[in-house]
């Protein structure tokens, strides 16, 4: 049966669990006012032998799902002759896939002999019997539950609470699920890192000037020794930055000036959208943008002025991505300005000053530390933008500062290290996920900086 | 005093004439600023517009073909599964251009149709079994480059060792032109096929179902689950250093780097717990931790709008704190949730790079039926397309773009409606 059939039908068992414990209630229910005789409405009743009937059975299912598989390569494992069980965890992993491609009924690259084809066989068994069980089993297990809801129903039974305290759970459950994922991040991500640094030193990696990840297939082929000096690609992310920041931080500031300062009403209600548009287009989008528009138009442009502009220059990159990042900074930037209290501004403008002079003298002062949390945001945003740089920048691992060569950064390694069939325990894959570590503890640090005096100073004139 | 007075009027009307204009540069300056949002955005559209709206429409060729028997199987049994279906497309090609009797140019004749046309032909048999036997005129894709020929992106000028089409190529394709058998159509294979290899049978259904399957996912949980850690952060949770602790980690989370979503992905689902790559399991799952901040805030702000005196009303009618959070808040904060439910989906739809990581990269052609087939995704798809070197898919890649943007324009849309529509003030 599939599982989703299981899950359809366990759903419509709840459904009825709750009709029967919702007329036991009723039927159990005496006295002359009937139904002030019960603790809970008859409603909880019903949801209390629903939840007995559906919970325990989806813990089940999902429990089984996910160790099904691997009891059943340990069972088809321990079949195997002995010549294939004495094999390296690698070429029985081999196998293993091949068992499974077989038994699936997919392309197999190796030749097909007895072994495989007794496993593959032996696997569809035991994957049809352990989904048999698992049918029986579940079904079983709700209805077992749901009996034993619907017996306990009586009169005094505190439904309501039991209700409530599931659903209590519940919520804490999911309020922890953030929790979790955070630790799984660093989890993940951390253990695979420790692995590429028992392989490469630490300080290899933080300090090399030299990233070329190759691993060798054989041990004595040329240039087998893969380079993982990450300096390369740390410039190369800082390049990309700070053009993009360079574009962003002027334009987005005066952006939030004009608008709030300067624009008339009319206008400022088109433009704010329209900016905001800005913040909605998918990354990949602009990374078409800037790999098929203005890449080709900042070539032209540099190779007009005589200088020699590589095809995927750090500059069109950085320019695209600056475009970006305007709208996060401009509404960052305005948050920071609508903070100052008013009576700054307009003793500013009482004493005589400008409004540009109340702006850059007064204001921006004022709002400054707001400002500069906002653009620390901006910069772990921009530091992690992914599809902008794989499409639009390069892969050559430059150590360079000028922004019409070809830089690499962070991110486009650690995509280009993990598309494509990879061994995942080799030290190239492995690079990925220390890659992974920098970038996530960079862009935390400047995350949880940027977010402390963004709302620090939002506190100071409250 | 007086003098001194006059003297320091003196001063600041002599400097106003430097200070108004600084006001005036700073102005500018803003207007500037401003302008270069708006001056790219509709660059973009433009360039977007002006590349993509012309790979909603397709050439064809008309041509009389013959549907005998003897045509589809010359060497003897009629089999439907792998009759000569490109060679009747081509015979009625060479009908009309019998100049082109040797090898090479023959090759270079049926090279105007689309590889294409022989499948489009054993469907229109299929469907319509009495076709066999006549002798029908009908339009089957022309090939990628004679559609960029007709459309303007291959130019004619070029050295004929510069362009993907030949003289003779173009020779026959102004010949059929000429008596009108190149004719072109909406471009129905962009929206029905999955990927190809080949620019005019590539479309982005696949791709459009693989998001459809993720984004089912990604609701399903992380709707429920924002919503209900929403309801707990703001209604029951003791304000103490777990409660902190889970909204310090929610802000950082809606600002980690997506891509850092993709590697979780990668070890914890797909290698720790097994569930296969490329499939739109594992890509609704990652989606779903990456919206699940989003949504909260959202939802955290929606509950946070609810008046107390509603929940102060229904305590005081001897509702319990469960019964008042979902009796009353939470019908009432609904439409906000909501809100940030959608435009937490348009972020979802629009992501791609936690998506390379977990391998829905692949090149896939079949339309994925289900939550675990092999599939892509449509910004990915856009991906895929902008690295392909021919001229005919940079045009589909912004087509993909156009109907992209449309889907998040009307989820915005919709966000926005349902916004106005239930906003009130309390």
């Amino acid at each position: 049966m599939q599982t989703t059939t299981l899950i359809l039908i366990l759903f419509a068992m709840a459904a009825s669990a709750f009709y029967f414990g919702r007329e036991r209630s009723l039927s159990v229910a005496t006295g002359p006012k009937k139904l002030l005789s019960l603790h809970s409405l008859p409603g909880y009743y019903g949801y209390y032998a629903a939840i007995w009937a559906l919970l325990p059975a989806l813990g089940l299912i999902l429990l089984w799902l996910l160790l099904e598989p691997k009891v059943i390569v340990a069972v088809i494992v321990q079949s195997l002759p002995d010549a294939e069980r004495s094999m390296s965890p690698g070429e029985l992993n081999l196998l293993v896939n091949n068992v499974q491609n077989l038994a699936s009924g997919d392309v197999v690259a190796v030749e097909i002999d007895a072994v495989l084809r007794e496993a593959s066989l032996r696997y569809q068994e035991l994957t049809s019997l352990s989904r048999q069980l698992l049918a029986t089993l579940t079904l079983g297990l709700a209805v077992f539950g749901g009996v034993f809801a619907w017996r306990r129903i009586s009169p005094e039974f505190r439904a309501r609470n039991h209700v409530e305290s599931v659903l209590s759970g519940f919520l804490i459950a999911a309020s922890s699920i953030a929790v979790l994922t955070t630790i799984g991040i660093v989890l993940s991500v951390l253990f695979e890192a420790i692995r590429f640094f028992r392989e490469i030193p630490v300080t290899d990696f933080l300090f090399g000037l030299n990233w070329s990840p190759q691993t060798a297939i054989r041990a004595d082929q040329v240039g087998s020794s893969g380079s993982f000096g990450a300096v390369p690609l740390f410039t190369g992310t800082m390049l990309i930055t700070g053009i993009a920041m360079f574009v962003a931080v002027p334009v987005g500031i005066m952006t939030a000036i004009f608008l709030a300062e300067y624009s008339s009403e009319r206008v400022r209600t088109i433009t704010k959208p329209v900016l905001e548009i800005l913040a909605g287009i998918p990354t990949v989008v602009y990374g078409f943008f800037a790999a098929l528009t203005v890449a080709p138009i900042v070539r032209r442009l540099g190779e007009s002025l005589g200088f020699e502009v590589a095809s995927e220059s750090a500059l069109a990159a950085g320019l695209v991505m600056g475009i970006m990042i305007i709208p996060l900074v401009s509404s960052l930037s305005d948050d920071a300005i609508n903070a100052v209290p008013r009576a700054m501004r307009d003793g500013a403008l009482a004493l005589g000053s400008t409004r540009s002079e109340t702006m850059t003298k007064v204001l921006l002062p004022a709002a400054l530390p707001g400002i500069v949390g906002g653009v620390l945001l901006a910069i772990s945003r921009a530091i992690g933008e992914t599809m902008i740089v794989v499409m639009a920048a390069g892969l050559a691992a430059n150590l360079t500062a000028n922004p019409l060569e070809a830089v690499t950064t962070v991110t486009v390694q650690i995509v280009t290290l993990l598309v494509g069939d990879q061994e995942f325990d080799s030290a190239k894959t492995l690079a990925a996920f220390a890659l992974g570590l920098m970038l996530f503890l960079i862009t935390l640090g400047l995350n949880v900086l940027g977010l402390k005096v963004v709302r620090k100073y939002r506190e100071a004139y409250d | 005093m007086s003098s001194n007075t006059q003297s320091s009027r003196a001063r600041v009307e002599a400097g106003l004439g430097k200070r108004h204009r600084k006001e005036l540069i700073f102005r500018i300056l803003g207007l500037a600023a401003t302008m270069v949002g708006v001056f790219f955005l509709v660059g973009f559209f433009w360039t977007l517009i002006a590349e993509g709206s012309s790979a909603f429409v397709q050439t064809f060729i008309q041509l009389e073909i013959d549907f005998s028997e003897e045509a589809l199987a010359p060497g003897g049994e009629l089999d439907l599964e792998s009759a000569n279906f490109d060679g009747i497309a081509r015979a009625a090609l060479r009908k009309k251009f019998p100049e082109a009797t040797d090898r090479a140019s023959r090759r270079e004749l049926n090279r105007l149709i689309s590889v294409g046309a022989g499948y489009q032909i054993r469907e229109a048999i299929t469907r319509d079994p009495e076709l066999l036997g006549t002798t029908r005129i009908m339009a089957v894709p022309a090939a990628a480059n004679v559609d960029m020929l007709l459309k303007g992106n291959i130019d004619r000028n070029v050295p004929e060792d510069k362009r993907p089409i030949s003289d003779r190529q173009i020779r026959w394709v102004d010949a059929l032109i000429a008596d009108g058998s190149l004719v072109t159509k909406f471009n129905k294979a962009l929206l029905i096929n999955g990927d190809s290899r080949e620019p005019e049978l590539a479309g982005i259904r696949g791709a459009l179902m693989g998001s459809f399957y993720m984004l089912i996912i990604t609701i399903a949980l992380s709707f429920p689950i924002g919503a209900a850690a929403a309801i707990y952060l703001e209604e029951f949770a003791p304000r103490n250093r777990w409660a902190d602790l889970i909204e310090v980690n929610i802000n950082n989370l809606a600002a980690v780097p997506s891509i850092v979503f993709g590697l979780l992905g990668l070890a914890v689902f797909i290698n720790w717990m097994g569930i296969p790559r490329s499939a739109p399991l594992v890509g609704g799952l990652v989606l779903s931790l990456l919206t699940l901040p989003v949504i909260i805030i959202a939802a955290r702000a929606a509950i946070k709008a609810v008046p107390p005196s509603i929940r102060e009303a229904a305590f005081g009618l001897g509702a319990s704190k469960m019964q008042v959070v979902f009796h009353h808040v939470l019908p009432l904060a609904m439409p906000g949730m909501l809100t940030g439910a959608i435009i937490g989906m348009s972020r979802a739809l629009g992501e791609s790079a936690p998506l390379l990581m977990i391998g829905m990269v692949a090149f896939i052609v079949d339309v994925p039926a289900g939550f675990s087939d092999p599939a892509t995704a449509l910004p990915v798809q856009i991906f895929l397309w902008a690295d392909s070197p021919e001229r005919a898919f940079a045009e589909r890649t912004s087509a993909a773009i156009i109907v992209l943007l449309a889907f998040l324009l009307v989820m915005n849309l919709a966000a926005v409606i349902l916004r106005r529509k239930v906003e009130r003030q309390w």
